[in-house]
C-alpha cells in the first residue's frame, strides 16, 4: 500500500494551485466593483461633451426662445439641450406610480403573511414572484394595446369629469397615452417587488411581539398595525424606496405609453417623456455628437440617482431583516 | 503501520478563548487512545490539531508543537500533505452526496489524480473490507449515492474513505455517538481490528466505549489534560480526584 | 366608561377589522388581475399566430402576411451565447469567493450589497456604457456590443445565486473534503460546488431568462436586424427588440406577431422561475442531510 503513500507524496502540496485559485476568484469578486467603475468612468467620458458646455444647468435651466418667450427644452435641430421635461416626467410618474401602487402592495403584503390561508400562501407568492419576472418590453405590449384604450375609454373621462377642476387633468389628448397610461404601468411593475419586500420585513418580526400586543385583547388588524407595522416600518420604508427605485430606471414600458414629448405639462392626462424614454426613443438615430453626449448625460444622472436610491433602500431594508435579503430581486 | 504522535506544550486559541492549554502527551503507535471529558472541554479541538483542521477556522491559533512519526506538522509540511497522513471521521456521517459508493471511497485518490483503474478497484474493495462494508454493497458500489445508505453504513463508508488514502494515523471524533447500538458495536469491532495496521485517536463521550477499544486514556477537563495513562488504571484507580469524580459520574 | 360607550367601541374595533381584512383580501384581488390579464391576453392574441412558421421563416416585408421571427430566436441564443460567456464564469466566480472565502468579511458583504444595488440600475444605463465602450470606437453597431452589455448585467445576479446555493451545502460536506487531504482548490470545485450544481444551473437559469427579456440595453448596441445575420461583428435580431418595433408598427400582421413573440419570452420566464422554486423547495442536496 505504500505505492498510495508515495503516489499522494508526489502530489506536494498545491499551496501555489491554492494561491492562484483564490485571486482568481477574489478578482471575480472584485469584478462587481469594477463594472460600477466602469459605467462610471465609460458615461463620464461620452457626456463630457454636453457637461463641458451646459453645466449643472442642463438640468434646471432651459433655453428661452426669444420669439416666443417661452422655454425650449429639446431641440436637438438647434443644439438646445435642458433634461427638466424628462426629470419632469419620471418623478410625476414615479410618483404617481407609488401613490398608487404602495397601499395596494401593502395590503397584499398584510394579506399573505398575516391572513392568508396556508394553502394559498404558496401560490400567490409565486404569482407574485412571476410578476416581478415579466419583461419591460411584454407589459409595454399590453400596456399598449389593453392599457391604454381602457383607460381612454372608460377611465380618462371620468377622470377628467371628477377631477378636472383641479386643473390636473385635461381633456386635449386624445391618445390616451401621458403620465396617467405610464404611471399606471409603472404602479403594476413596480407592486411585486414593494409587496415581496414588505413582506419579508414582515416576517421578520418575532412572533413574541404579535403575541404580546394579542395577549392584551387586541383584534387582528390592530395586532398587525402595532405589533407587526410599527416595528417593521423601517423596513416599508425601504421597500418602498426601493420600489421608488425601479420606476425612476423603468425604460421600455414607459417609452411605449407616455407619448414621448418633451415639454412640461400639467395635465396629467398629457404626453410627457421621461428620462430612460428619451434615450431609448432618441439614441439609435441621435443627430450628431452633442446629441449623443446630451442623452448620454442624462443617463449618466439616471445611474447615479438610482444607485443612491437603492443603496438606501437596501440598507433600510437590512436594517430590518440583518442579514442579506433571502432573495435576489 | 502506524506512528507515535508526540504533542508536546500545544495550546490552542479560538479567537481570544483559549481553548487548549499546555497539552503534552504521547499517543502510542498501533494502539487506540481515548479520549474522554465533558461537553466542550476541549477534546474535539485537540484532535483536531493533530491534523490541523483547527486551521479552517480562520480566528483558530496554535503553539506548541505535534510530531507524528518525525515530522512535526506545524513547521515540516503543509497541512494538505498533513492530512493525507492523519484521516479523520467525524461525527455525523459526511459522504459526499452526488458521488456513488465507488467514487466516495475512491475520491481522496481520484480527486488528487490518480488515474490507474485496476489498481482503485482493489484499493476501493480492500477499504470497504477494512471497514467491514464490502459484503453490503459490493453489488451496488457504482449504482448507489453515498448518501442513500443508512446511518451506520455511512459511516463506514466514511471509514472506508479514510482508509484509502493509506494514512498512518486515523482520528475518530466521536463516530459512533449519532448511531444505533447496532451500529455502534459494529464500529466499536472495527476499531479492534484496524488499530493493528493505524494508530488510533477516538475521542468519546462514552466511558464505557472508552474502556471496551482503546488501551490508553486520556481525560480532558476545561482545556487542560489532566490525566493520561493505561485505560485500566483510568477506570480503576485514577491518580487524580477530577477523573474519578467524572469517571463516577458526579459531573458532566 | 358606561355600557353603551364600551360596546360601541368594541363594536367599532370589529368594524375596523373587518374592513381592513376587506381591503387587504380587494388589494390582492386587484394585484393578481394585471397578471391574469396579461397572460389571457397574451394566449389569446399570440396563441394563435404561434406556429412553425414562426420560429422558421424571418419577417416578410411590410405588406405581406405571414413570416415569423425565426431571425429573432436565433438573434436571442446568439447574444445570450455571449453574455453568458462573460456573465457566468465571472458570476459563479464572484459566488464562490463570497461563499468560500470571504464568508463574515468586510468586503464580501460591500461586494453583496454593491451586486443588489446593481440589480436595480437600469438596463438602459448598461446599454450606453457598452455603446460607449465598444460600438463608439469600433463606428458600427454589433451583436458583440449587445452580448456584453447583456454578460455585465448577469454577472450580479450569477453572482448573487451562485453564492445562496453555495451556502446551502452542509459544512460538514467542505470538512470532509479537506480532512481528506484534498487541496481547498479541489474540496470547493470538485465537492462543494458539485454538490450546489443544481441550485447553481437553474440560478443561471434566471439570470438567462431575465437577460433574454431585456430590450433597452440593445436598442443601440445589437440595434436590430430584419435579416437573417449571426454575425457578431454586425447588428442582429433580438426578440424583445423585435417585440418593440412591430409593437409600434401600424400593421395588423407584425401587432400578431409581436404577441406571439411576447407569448414565446413569457414562456421561458414561467419555466425558469418554476424550475428555480422546485429546486430551491426540494433543496439543493438530494439525500445529503
Amino acid at each position: 500500500m505504500s505505492a498510495v503513500r508515495k503516489f499522494l507524496t508526489s502530489r506536494g502540496n498545491s499551496a501555489f494551485a491554492d494561491r492562484c485559485f483564490h485571486v482568481l476568484m477574489l478578482l471575480c469578486a472584485l469584478s462587481i466593483f469594477g463594472i460600477v467603475l466602469f459605467i462610471l468612468t465609460e458615461l463620464m467620458h461620452t457626456a463630457s461633451l454636453a457637461w463641458n458646455k451646459f453645466g449643472i444647468s442642463f438640468f434646471f435651466t432651459a433655453y428661452m426662445d426669444p420669439a416666443t418667450g417661452l422655454p425650449s427644452y429639446w431641440d436637438p435641430v438647434n443644439g438646445h439641450f435642458s433634461a427638466i421635461p424628462f426629470v419632469y416626467g419620471t418623478l410625476v410618474s414615479s410618483l404617481l406610480a407609488l401613490v398608487l401602487a404602495v397601499p395596494l402592495a401593502i395590503g397584499v403584503a398584510i394579506f399573505l403573511t398575516e391572513m392568508c390561508p396556508r394553502v394559498l400562501r404558496g401560490p400567490l407568492a409565486f404569482v407574485t414572484e412571476l410578476l416581478a419576472a415579466i419583461p419591460s418590453i411584454v407589459y409595454g405590449l399590453w400596456a399598449v394595446f389593453i392599457l391604454v384604450p381602457l383607460l381612454r375609454e372608460h377611465v380618462n373621462p371620468l377622470l377628467i369629469s371628477t377631477f378636472g377642476w383641479t386643473k390636473l387633468f385635461d381633456a386635449d389628448n386624445p391618445t390616451g397615452l401621458g403620465y396617467v397610461s405610464a404611471s399606471v404601468i409603472l404602479a403594476i411593475m413596480i407592486l411585486p417587488i414593494i409587496s415581496s419586500l414588505t413582506r419579508e420585513v414582515m416576517i421578520a418580526v418575532p412572533h413574541s411581539q404579535r403575541e404580546a400586543v394579542l395577549a392584551l385583547g387586541a383584534t387582528r388588524w390592530e395586532m398587525i398595525r402595532t405589533g407587526v407595522l410599527r416595528n417593521a416600518r423601517i423596513g416599508i420604508v425601504g421597500a418602498v424606496i426601493l420600489g421608488l427605485g425601479r420606476a425612476l430606471g423603468e425604460t421600455m414600458a414607459v417609452t411605449m405609453v407616455i407619448g414621448n414629448s418633451p415639454e412640461i405639462h400639467r395635465s396629467l392626462l398629457a404626453n410627457g417623456s421621461s428620462m430612460s424614454a428619451v434615450i431609448a426613443n432618441e439614441f439609435a438615430e441621435a443627430s450628431g455628437d452633442m446629441h449623443r453626449s446630451a442623452l448620454i448625460e442624462i443617463g449618466l444622472a439616471l445611474f447615479i440617482v438610482t444607485i443612491i436610491v437603492n443603496a438606501l433602500a437596501r440598507l433600510l431594508v437590512w436594517a430590518v431583516t440583518r442579514g442579506a435579503p433571502a432573495r435576489v430581486h | 503501520m502506524g506512528v507515535g504522535i508526540e504533542v508536546a506544550s500545544l495550546n490552542a486559541w479560538y479567537g481570544t478563548n483559549h481553548t487548549l492549554q499546555d497539552i503534552t502527551l504521547n499517543i502510542p503507535a498501533n494502539h487506540a487512545t481515548a479520549l474522554i471529558g465533558p461537553s466542550g472541554c476541549g477534546k474535539s479541538t485537540f484532535v483536531r490539531c493533530l491534523n490541523r483542521m483547527h486551521e479552517t477556522n480562520p480566528i483558530a491559533r496554535v503553539t506548541g508543537t505535534v510530531r507524528i512519526g518525525d515530522l512535526d506538522i506545524y513547521s515540516d509540511a503543509q497541512p494538505v500533505e498533513i492530512r493525507r497522513r492523519v484521516g479523520m471521521v467525524f461525527q455525523r456521517p459526511n459522504p459526499f452526496p452526488t458521488m456513488s459508493i465507488y467514487d466516495n471511497v475512491a475520491s481522496g485518490l481520484k480527486l488528487n489524480g490518480y488515474s490507474n483503474r485496476r489498481a482503485l478497484d482493489e484499493i476501493v474493495e480492500r477499504s470497504l473490507k477494512n471497514s467491514a462494508l464490502w459484503d453490503e454493497v459490493k453489488d451496488d458500489l457504482k449504482s448507489k449515492s453515498g448518501a442513500s445508505l443508512s446511518g451506520g453504513q455511512q459511516q463506514r463508508l466514511c471509514i472506508a474513505r479514510a482508509l484509502a488514502v493509506d494514512p498512518e494515523v486515523l482520528l475518530m471524533d466521536e463516530p459512533a455517538s449519532a448511531l444505533d447500538p447496532v451500529s455502534t458495536s459494529k464500529i466499536e469491532d472495527l476499531i479492534f481490528q484496524l488499530k493493528s495496521q493505524y494508530t488510533i485517536v477516538i475521542v468519546t463521550h462514552n466511558m464505557q466505549q472508552a474502556a471496551r477499544v482503546a488501551e490508553k486514556t486520556g481525560f480532558f477537563l476545561n482545556g487542560r489534560m489532566v490525566e493520561f495513562d493505561s485505560t485500566h488504571k483510568i477506570f480503576t484507580n485514577p491518580s487524580d480526584k477530577r477523573t474519578e469524580d467524572y469517571i463516577t459520574g458526579r459531573f458532566g | 366608561m358606561s355600557v353603551n360607550q364600551t360596546s360601541f367601541r368594541s363594536k367599532w374595533r370589529a368594524l375596523t377589522d373587518r374592513t381592513v381584512t376587506g381591503l387587504a383580501v380587494l388589494a390582492t384581488l386587484l394585484v393578481i388581475a394585471p397578471l391574469v390579464a396579461i397572460f389571457v391576453y397574451l394566449i389569446l392574441k399570440g396563441a394563435s399566430s404561434l406556429n412553425l412558421a414562426f420560429f422558421t421563416q424571418v419577417p416578410k416585408p411590410v405588406g405581406e402576411v405571414g413570416g415569423g421571427m425565426a431571425n429573432a430566436v436565433v438573434g436571442s441564443a446568439v447574444l445570450l451565447a455571449i453574455a453568458s460567456v462573460i456573465g457566468v464564469p465571472i458570476g459563479i466566480g464572484g459566488g464562490i469567493y463570497l461563499a468560500e472565502f470571504g464568508r463574515g468579511t468586510k468586503l464580501a458583504n460591500a461586494v453583496r450589497f454593491t451586486a443588489d444595488v446593481l440589480n436595480g440600475v437600469p438596463s438602459i444605463v448598461m446599454g450606453l456604457a457598452a455603446y460607449s465602450l465598444i460600438v463608439l470606437p469600433q463606428g458600427h453597431f454589433s451583436a458583440f456590443s449587445g452580448g456584453v452589455a447583456l454578460g455585465i448585467m448577469m454577472i450580479p445576479t450569477v453572482c448573487r445565486t451562485s453564492e445562496e446555493m453555495l451556502l446551502m451545502v452542509p459544512n460538514a460536506i467542505r470538512e470532509a473534503a479537506l480532512g481528506l487531504g484534498l487541496p481547498n482548490w479541489r474540496a470547493v470545485l470538485s465537492i462543494t460546488v458539485k454538490t450546489a450544481s443544481p441550485g447553481i444551473i437553474t440560478g443561471c437559469m434566471l439570470a438567462f431568462a431575465r437577460v433574454a427579456g431585456e430590450t433597452a440595453p440593445l436598442i443601440f448596441t445589437a440595434l436590430g436586424n430584419s435579416f437573417w445575420s449571426t454575425s457578431l461583428n454586425q447588428p442582429i435580431a433580438a426578440l424583445p427588440l423585435q417585440i418593440y418595433v412591430y409593437a409600434l408598427s401600424p400593421y395588423d400582421d407584425w401587432h400578431r406577431l409581436a404577441w406571439a413573440g411576447a407569448l414565446v419570452l413569457i414562456a421561458l420566464i414561467v419555466l425558469a422561475v418554476s424550475l428555480v422554486r422546485y429546486v430551491t423547495s426540494r433543496g439543493v442536496l438530494k439525500g445529503a442531510s
